[in-house]
């Protein structure tokens, strides 16, 4: 249960760590890109991006199988992006059109896939920890080998719901993964501001749950906590935590002005950390792919990048009668509807 | 290629800002993530970042520039080799495209009240047909039947929630669950509201049917925002892909002198939510075939039950599998000279009065709406078209009650066929007292009722 330090272990293939590239880079551009649109206008309300965080959910997701499920917060592009939901679909939802995925009615925050197990995209902080949990019950319920990834950050770690929700995850053997995405600052607060005990993992101990800590900032070594915590889970052990040690290069959202922090902090984490540099070295120190590979493969998602863009701009708004749908599975007369 | 930048929206509500200060000059060059200006928003003033790379052409907007546009082109960025008058000429029009914003306006929601409108159309069938023979049942043995009538009908209904498997129910309403179903689907949770609601709502977004039991809806407040956020709402934000198709049910309203936390009616509450369905039962009867109903609903269900209700027996009809749709008020008796609108514990003041007004030659109509959304309101208007007169009847506060909500209603949909203003008889507007002097003061009373059927119909 000891906090163990990330192991860059060589045996890594090519093709692995250009997956992981490419998957990180997708979602940097992607989320580059809406900032841009949120500028433009195009893109209201909250915004909050993942730029900084990538190997956490590419990590993780190398390390899910098949009909694992996952929930997370309102900073949900990354994770959409990395179960392989539609770029364009997901950009669409932020433009608040119909070829989004909820339509255009559910927005930056508010995105779910049936499909790729995808739960949310949810807004209020800490509520998509019991809900995680309740997935998980839903899989031990139906006997089968199911694991669900419930993402939430540093601030959240403070919710009383998350401890209600580890009680009841340890006592009932939830397959559950928390992984608390400690970016180091809840909007403007830090963890040091936060409390006085910042070894949010261990706040586990307290429910008899095993986990870890995990440098976030490096994709192999999230992959293999994320492989040690699925092992757990899938072998009938209850719950496991992950807290990755990872950092968000923007603002909390896009109207944060960021003056909690300086500016020399974002930039020697952006030179030293970053995540995807760190692949891209190895890419390129282990000979597994020259300048000109990963350039091919930066237009590439560009290419992903600036289409799921054009689509979020071209698809329509949704119709009027959207208004009125999809509030009652069934139809019940609404008021004025 | 030369990009321009533009002035960005930098909070949900900015539409245009102040270029407070350039941190780069012309012919400097930019990489993604540099700091190009500050720009002093209607709320902060925010760093702006570099997206694209490149070498800065031309700066368009001076700093100190008040009320930029967002949107308008700052600066234009070019690239190496590239000259700023060719940029110009060719710079794309990445700007300009402004969302499409004017929806089509909206239809001016239609004034309501036309004068006379036709009698509305109305379901009066009988919950069960004529001659079918009943048994005398408590309103605690229909619900327990009800639940496991239906967890024995489909595998992914469990009942979860405080003391309800060995304890077998504080109000011993899941009595032998535990015994014929098993601790998989029959769950005690720790003491933890928040956390359970929350458990249940996840497992209903995974496929089972969750009924969870809140020893009171009193501590369901700790839970409230998993109700409202998480189980109503996600059927909509999902753009329809994925709800909680569950049960949130327990005992609603005052007791007996437990005090103001432990005595309170939620009807009103849960009724404003789209996106909940909530019933509030009185009889047995619809006890029983309306959380059958609830149980196999698609949707969110808040079902309000009442602790002084559960011991008292009604007929039930033997039936196999009985059950009472939503949104069909029952009419509990036939009357000529008020209408008389109720539901859950309130009934029993408004049959109470009822019995007593008929001593005095006056008919009420008793409609008990059993769901409150959604709500039979054409059985009401239709009533009221009929007896021209409206009390309503409800053991929660007078302000945006239940009555006030089908007050409104009323006015809009049948205003000329009002010979006198609505009254709404609630209980008093203050916490409930202890004292049992003050507590019968506190909670609506018969005597009430008839009072305001007094004033409607002039007597």
């Amino acid at each position: 249960m000891a906090a163990r330090k990330s192991a860059q272990k060589s045996n890594v293939s090519a093709e692995e760590l250009t997956k992981y590239y490419r998957e990180m880079l997708l979602i940097r551009r992607f989320e580059e890109k809406a900032g841009q649109l949120y500028g433009m206008g195009l893109i209201g309300g909250f915004c909050h991006l993942y730029i900084g965080q990538e190997a956490v959910v590419v990590g993780l997701e190398a390390a899910a199988e098949e009909g694992d499920k996952r929930v997370t917060s309102y900073r949900d592009h990354g994770h959409m992006l990395a179960c392989g939901m539609d770029a364009g679909g997901v950009m669409a939802e932020l433009t608040g059109r119909e070829g989004g995925y909820s339509k255009g009615k559910g927005g930056s925050m508010h995105m779910f896939s049936k499909e790729k197990h995808f739960y949310g995209g949810h807004g209020i902080v800490g509520a998509q920890v019991p809900l995680g949990a309740g997935l998980a019950f839903s899989d031990k319920y139906k006997g089968n080998d199911r694991v669900t990834f419930t993402y939430f950050g540093d601030g959240a770690a403070n919710q009383g719901q998350v401890y209600e929700t580890y009680n009841m995850a340890q006592l009932w053997d939830l397959p559950v993964v928390f992984v608390i995405e400690n970016n180091q600052y809840a909007m403007g607060t830090s963890v040091q501001r936060s409390t006085k005990s910042p070894a949010l993992w261990k706040r586990g101990e307290a429910y008899g749950i095993a986990g870890e800590e995990v440098d976030g900032m490096n994709v192999l070594a999230v992959k293999e906590a994320g492989e040690r915590a699925v092992a757990h889970c899938r072998a009938g052990k209850g719950p496991y935590i992950l807290e990755v040690k990872t950092y968000r290069y923007r603002g909390h959202s896009m109207s944060d002005p960021a003056k909690y922090r300086t500016r020399e902090e974002v930039q020697k984490m952006r030179e030293e950390r970053d995540p995807i540099e760190q692949v891209r070295e190895m890419l390129l120190t282990g000979k597994h792919a020259t300048e000109e590979d990963l350039k091919a493969i930066d237009k590439e998602i560009k290419d992903i990048v600036n289409k799921s863009a054009d689509f979020a701009k071209e698809s329509p708004e949704p119709a009027l009668e959207e208004l009125w749908t999809d509030i009652y599975a069934d139809d019940i007369p609404q008021k004025s509807a | 290629m030369a990009t321009e930048i533009l002035m960005p929206a930098l909070s949900p509500t900015m539409e245009e800002g102040t270029l407070a200060k350039w941190l780069v000059k012309e012919g400097d060059t930019v990489n993604s993530g540099d700091i190009l200006a500050e720009i002093e928003t209607d709320k902060a003033t925010m760093e702006f970042e570099a997206v694209d790379e490149g070498i800065v052409g031309k700066i368009l907007i001076q700093e100190g520039s008040e009320g930029v546009k967002v949107n308008t082109p700052i600066a234009i960025l070019v690239e190496e080799g590239e000259s700023v008058e060719e940029a110009v000429a060719s710079a794309p029009a990445a700007g300009g495209e402004a969302p499409a914003a004017e929806a089509p306006a909206e239809p001016a929601p239609t004034v309501a009240a036309a004068a006379a409108p036709a009698a509305p159309e109305v379901d009066e069938s009988p919950d069960y047909p004529e001659g079918t023979e009943v048994v005398s049942q408590t309103v605690r043995e229909a619900l327990r039947d009800a639940m496991a009538e239906e967890m024995r009908g489909n595998e992914d209904v469990f009942v979860m929630g405080e003391e309800v498997a060995e304890y077998e129910g504080a109000y011993k309403i899941t009595q032998g669950l535990l015994d014929e179903f098993g601790a998989k689907r029959v769950i005690d949770t720790p003491i933890t509201e928040h956390g359970f609601a929350g458990i249940a709502t996840g497992a209903a977004f995974g496929g089972l049917r969750p009924i969870v039991e809140f020893m009171t809806f009193n501590f369901a407040m700790q839970a409230i925002d998993h109700i409202i956020n998480s189980a109503a709402k996600t059927l909509y934000m999902s753009g329809g892909q994925m709800g909680a198709p569950m049960v949130f049910r327990g005992p609603n309203g005052a007791a007996a002198r437990v005090g103001a936390q432990h005595s309170q009616d939620y009807a009103a509450w849960y009724m404003q939510i789209p996106g909940l369905k909530v019933a509030m039962p009185y009889s047995a009867a619809d006890a029983k075939g309306l959380l059958k109903s609830a149980i196999r609903d698609p949707n969110p269900v808040i079902f309000l039950e009442n602790e002084i209700l559960y011991g008292k027996s009604f007929d039930v009809p033997k039936l196999d599998d009985y059950t009472v749709p939503f949104g069909k008020a029952k009419i509990w008796r036939k009357g000529d000279d008020v209408t008389i609108v109720s539901f859950g514990i309130g009934m029993t003041y408004a049959l109470q009065a009822a019995d007593k007004l008929a001593e005095e030659g006056i008919n009420a109509e008793v409609i008990d709406l059993r769901t409150l959304r959604p709500m039979d309101l054409p059985t009401v208007i239709k009533s009221v078209m009929k007896t021209n007169r409206l009390v309503t009847v409800e053991e929660g506060w007078p302000q945006g009650s239940v009555g006030s909500y089908i007050a409104s209603e009323v006015m809009q949909q049948a205003f000329d066929y009002l010979d006198a203003p609505v009254i709404t008889c609630t209980g008093k507007d203050v916490p409930m007292p202890y004292a049992a002097n003050l507590e019968k003061h506190a909670l609506i009373t018969t005597e009430e009722v008839i009072e305001a059927v007094k004033q409607v119909t002039y007597r």
